[in-house]
């Protein structure tokens, strides 16, 4: 089937999914002012939704306060991690939100340029979304003098990946924009202050960025309304595996694994991998955890594992998938991952001792802390939780194993 | 490659760097250009964005390598990657690999003989709600079974 014909359902939630009429947001922004953005920002708590959850408002506020004759706005759409799909159904569906927070931004730093790094996987989204920008720009939503405003000039262009998993790490990302390896630089010096071309530049995530016109349009008090404490506001969970209604939905932060398996009607669920191969997998006694920085966190992927899934299986396919995506820059990544790959293997075979699977448990901790950036940081997440979670499972300690002992 | 072809290529580029600009941050963009066009990045083709944009070779042969989209080597007419991440791999990929394999003869990472269709895995496409997922050049294709998707691969030029 082919997938254009797939979309147009109609969508509700609380704060992304709401009604929204397009060119509200920079009007709004552009009525109160950078320092009241800033001020609504810091007071919503919105954090970044990729992953890694660093408060959005300071981001802001470290590269407006950098000075520079140029800066840039980067909404990072390469979105890659097994089991996301999050940016996909708000850049053809809600890409008003997303620009729109692009504007937003770039008015609040003081950017003219905003670049959407969208991935190569992607593409068949350019035209919809040159289409919009143009549309935007007749509008002048987007161009010279904005809704009137003599001051303030910005516009977007779109670049496209090549298929690169590690370029959705903010400095990779930028290296590829700059015509490079899409390697992780060393930070600092961070983006808000040496950036793209050396200049300021904020990277931020599509749904960080579509959350902001909201944002400033009722107010950061009402975005705290949703979630939790630690973690402000609704988040979009791409849900996908098995269960009845797989999709994205948009549910306030600290809801539970368990009424999320609820909600998408999963049955006969042995286990959830929250946050993609990156993260964490959890087994049944762990349902009751929440979904937030505080304690689960995720970029949104949840997969969903039924009693039928081999797990160990399972963890193969992740190591396949990061020993292919180490961009092979620092040793604890490019050969770590090989390494832990090969004791997946090994333990198909029947063929280890658990002194090595030790080992290579040590290994995967050394690698989460010498990694030089967030891929080789997080993808020993995964063999290390599914390997505790799922002894038994695994080592055959029940069953067969355990008779035939 | 002949003369005449070597000239050809030369001033394809040359245009793409006119259009682009010769600033490294558009090296990328040029070079998605060519493989977009010609399927592969050749080591003549590399050669010559090198000197128009005056960068070492190495240079363009490192960005090459680095992306799984840009190849040096050449490939078939249509490009078509299954995805082999977890929730399109549950769905059912193995059928659709099997069953692709089987229909045009090769294996993945293979070519048809008349360079047809070149076949590749590829990481998550992002349609993880509806798997399986391929690719087909720039064009995504969800909620395979094996039937489609021979049907799908017997549709392209």
């Amino acid at each position: 089937m082919e997938f254009e014909k797939t979309l147009n359902k109609k969508r509700s939630g609380p704060v992304l999914f709401s009604e929204y009429k397009l060119g509200e947001g920079v009007k709004k922004a552009l009525e109160i002012g950078r320092e009241n953005i800033l001020f609504e920002l810091r007071d919503s708590g919105l954090k970044g939704r990729g992953g890694a959850g660093f408060p959005t408002a300071t981001k802001w506020m470290l590269s407006a306060a950098s000075v520079s004759e140029q800066k840039f706005i980067v909404c990072n759409a390469d979105e890659g991690e097994p089991g996301t799909f999050k940016d996909r159904v708000l850049l053809l569906e809600y890409p008003e939100l997303v620009f729109e927070g692009m504007i937003i931004a770039g008015y609040t730093i003081g950017a003219k340029v905003g670049i959407l790094y969208l991935r190569g996987e992607y593409e068949y989204m350019l035209k919809s979304l040159e289409d919009f920008l143009a549309t935007l720009r007749k509008d002048n939503l987007l161009g010279e003098n904005i809704l009137g405003n003599s001051s303030f000039s910005f516009d977007i262009h779109i670049r496209l990946g090549s298929g690169a998993y590690v370029c959705g790490e903010e400095t990779a990302l930028i290296e590829s924009l700059e015509g490079y390896r899409g390697e992780p630089r060393n930070r600092p010096p961070y983006p808000v202050n040496t950036g793209y071309l050396g200049h300021p530049t904020v990277v931020n995530n599509v749904e960080t960025l579509a959350s902001v016109p909201h944002i400033l349009l009722k107010g950061g008090q009402w975005f705290k309304k949703h979630g939790t404490d630690k973690s402000t506001g609704s988040k979009l969970f791409s849900v996908s595996g098995d269960c009845e209604k797989p999709g994205v939905y948009e549910l306030p932060w600290g809801t539970s694994i368990a009424q999320l398996l609820e909600i998408v009607e999963a049955k006969d669920t042995k286990a959830v991998q929250v946050g993609g191969a990156s993260g964490i997998c959890l087994p049944k006694s762990q349902f009751n955890r929440v979904l937030g920085y505080e304690d689960a966190a995720t970029g949104g992927s949840i997969i969903v594992f039924n009693q039928s899934r081999n797990m160990l299986k399972v963890l193969k396919n992740f190591m396949e998938f990061f020993a292919e995506e180490s961009c092979g820059q620092c040793t604890p990544c490019r050969i770590g991952n090989i390494k832990l790959l090969e004791a997946v293997e090994k333990i198909e075979k029947n063929d280890f001792t658990f002194k090595y699977i030790n080992n290579l448990k040590e290994l995967g901790k050394t690698m989460q802390v010498a990694s030089k950036c967030g891929l080789g940081q997080s993808s020993p997440n995964s063999f290390i939780s599914i390997l505790e979670n799922f002894t038994d499972e695994i080592f055959g300690l029940n069953g067969k194993g355990k008779n035939n002992g | 490659m002949l003369v005449l072809e070597k000239n050809a290529l030369s001033e394809e580029i040359e245009n793409l760097v006119n259009q682009f600009g010769t600033e490294r941050s558009a090296l990328l963009q040029i070079l998605q250009a060519i493989q977009r066009k010609h399927k592969h990045i050749s080591d003549f083709a590399q050669q010559e964005v090198a000197r128009l944009m005056d960068i070492h070779p190495v240079e363009v042969n490192s960005v090459v390598t680095f992306y799984a989209f840009l190849c040096t080597e050449p490939k078939g007419r249509n490009i078509v990657r299954l995805c082999q991440t977890i929730s399109c791999d549950m769905a059912g990929k193995e059928k659709i690999e099997e069953t692709v394999q089987r229909e045009l003869g090769i294996t993945f990472g293979q070519t048809t003989k008349d360079k047809r269709i070149t076949l590749e895995f590829t990481n998550c496409l992002g349609m993880c709600d509806q798997g399986p997922a391929m690719l087909v050049n720039e064009k995504v294709y969800t909620k395979l079974d094996p039937e489609t998707a021979i049907k799908i691969l017997n549709e392209i030029k």
